[in-house]
């Protein structure tokens, strides 16, 4: 029953030539997750993806927030579509979970409803000119890291163990609800059993702890935060997610979704400010890594090229606990080392 | 049956989401909305269930269909494979197309959704972006953010990309010829003419608070009303 259980959630993930969907948050917050993204694939894995400059916004927030109508993205979807057909890819891989939901769900609208996917092709047709082939296979950019975990497993520089102690490190990890609930089976894992994160832990030597919120919405909500008047609900649910794992001592949270990430990060502030309250066993937080930020740490990649001095809880203490070796004096470099300026203050 | 359940049921999402909801309560159980808000999907699935016109008006004028945060933890718990949240998607659009949103609080702030994700999208092809997360609206964004919002194109330049520039990479410049494309489909599939809708019934409800203004020879709700919408937390909402 089991084994049958977990088959419902196997996907076909193939090794190569992917079509890249940046994602508005993710690129707002994590550059740096977007960039070692392509690094790990392109130069430690040998896989071809395109990173085209003619994409935009899949309009999804717009959408998920009631101001974008259906035919709107559903058309703004196709156009990307398009735009990887012309690029000669048949892959898609995405990098944010709310689009990778959106195009999973309107490749099943065009599949019961073919009259629809007609209408957008009629309306891309028509608005500039495009036409698509749909894509093979659409998977989400943490698909990517998971479907190649063992083989940077191999390539690993760190593992996420405790080098003095031996003991691995206790990770906790947020999912994302438009990676797991919207099509369950197209995620590794569903909601049900989330492993697509868990996976990678597990292969880099960590240990994924099952807390009780593991499942529940990091609480953005759309409009529930992008309206300052409703900032209260989202804040509470996270809030309600680090209660939740703080028992547990994690060493840090990894999460699918780049606003859960960012989210995740910044709450930790705002409930340090509003009540006083820090999570972590030294009042410093718990650091929030994106996945990619974990696979780049795994394989040697420097804290500050990975974009980890954007976080508001200092990534620090895990940097230390991990024995991983940094320049505090180049966390706040640009380009060519030049000095930007310093945060007025970081960590909580 | 009535006007409202008919021109739901046009409505893909409403027909996708409803086909036969027994009250069970799951909906509300998951909900991380439902856990904070005075908000209970189970209830609102049941009255549109029971098609009445005016119970299902009551919703489209009222504050309840706005506490959703779409994050669909309602779909794959269902026992009956119903979707709360496509349903709220279908009452929402219904409440806009109809003028009613501007009768409830959460309604009205649609405007400000429109003015700011809206418009990033027909500006700059992003939803989100630097230059428009002002760290004065989002305190809780903390230091950092203020230190990235103020020096964008060096914080961003450390990773390679092309910051506000052309070419590919994480918040490149969009060109002109995929923002006319953009802004084509939206004019093409009712995007524009619901940017509209928005901002037309926002007017006529800004005009009775004395907060409206001529703008190309119509009236357009001021930002002061924008401000108020987007700020305005009456009570209430909470458990």
């Amino acid at each position: 029953m089991k084994r049958y259980t977990w088959d419902r959630y196997q996907k076909t993930i193939p090794d190569d030539r992917f079509y890249y969907a940046r994602s508005c948050i993710r690129q707002n917050f994590f550059p740096g997750s977007e960039a070692v993204f392509l690094r790990i694939l392109r130069d430690d894995l040998g896989v071809d993806v395109f990173d085209d400059a003619k994409h935009t916004s899949c309009t999804g927030i717009g959408y998920h927030s009631d101001i974008v109508p259906l035919e709107t993205i559903m058309t703004v979807v196709a156009r990307q579509f398009a735009l990887m057909t012309e690029a000669g890819y048949e892959n898609m891989v995405s990098s944010c979970i709310t689009s990778f939901g959106l195009y999973t769900e309107i490749l099943t609208m065009w599949e019961h409803h073919p009259e629809l996917e007609e209408q957008a092709r009629a309306n891309l047709k028509a608005a500039t000119g495009r036409d698509f082939v749909k894509p093979k296979c659409v998977v989400h950019s943490s698909d990517l890291i998971f479907h190649f975990r063992e083989r940077i497993a191999e390539k690993a520089k760190v593992r996420l163990v405790d080098p003095v102690s031996g003991r691995p490190l206790k990770v906790v990890d947020h999912i994302g609800c438009h990676y797991a609930k919207i099509f369950p089976t197209a995620g590794i894992g569903g909601s049900e059993f989330p492993y697509v994160l868990a996976g990678m832990v597990e292969s880099w030597g960590g240990e994924t702890v099952d807390y009780p919120e593991r499942r529940h919405c990091c609480g953005f909500g759309f409009r529930n935060y992008l309206v300052q008047a409703n900032r209260g609900v989202p804040l509470s649910n996270s809030r309600q997610k680090l209660e939740s794992m703080a028992p547990y001592k994690p060493d840090f949270i990894v999460a699918n979704c780049p606003g859960c990430t960012m989210f995740l990060d910044k709450w930790q502030y705002a409930i340090s400010e509003i009540e006083g309250v820090t999570y972590g066993p030294d009042g410093r937080g718990i650091p929030v890594l994106s996945y990619e930020e974990m696979a780049g740490l795994v394989l040697g990649y420097g804290p500050w090229d990975l974009g980890m001095q954007m976080h508001q809880v200092s990534v620090e203490p895990l940097l230390n606990k991990l024995e991983i070796e940094y320049d505090e004096s180049h966390k706040f470099l640009g380009n060519n080392g030049k000095y930007i300026s310093h945060p007025a203050h970081c960590g909580l | 049956m009535g006007k409202y359940l008919d021109l739901l049921k046009e409505d893909i999402r409403f027909t996708e989401g409803l086909t036969a909801c027994m009250n069970c309560g799951m909906c509300t159980a998951v909900c991380p909305s439902a856990g904070f808000y005075d908000y209970d999907p189970r209830q609102i699935m049941d009255t549109v269930q029971n098609g009445s016109d005016s119970a299902i008006e009551e919703l489209l004028s009222g504050e309840r269909i706005w506490y959703c945060g779409e994050c669909m933890s309602c779909r794959p718990r269902c026992p009956r494979g119903n979707t709360p949240g496509y349903v709220i998607q279908a009452l929402r659009t219904l409440s806009q197309k109809t003028g009613l949103f501007v009768k409830s609080e959460k309604g009205r702030q649609q405007l400000a959704l429109k003015r700011t994700i809206g418009q990033n999208i027909l500006d700059l092809g992003y939803c989100i972006h630097p230059t428009r997360i002002d760290p004065e609206l989002h305190p809780e964004q903390g230091p950092v953010w203020r230190w990235i919002y103020d020096n964008a194109k060096d914080v961003f330049d450390r990773f390679g990309m092309g910051y506000d520039t052309d070419g590919s990479g994480a918040m490149r410049r969009i060109d002109e010829g995929s923002l006319d494309e953009i802004r084509r489909i939206f004019d093409l599939t009712g995007g524009t003419a619901f940017f509209e809708r928005i901002e037309e019934c926002s007017a006529e409800e800004a005009a009775r608070r004395g907060m409206a203004e001529e703008a190309d020879g119509r009236p357009r709700a001021t930002d002061e009303y924008m401000n108020e919408v987007f700020t305005a937390d009456s009570g209430g909402h909470t458990l």
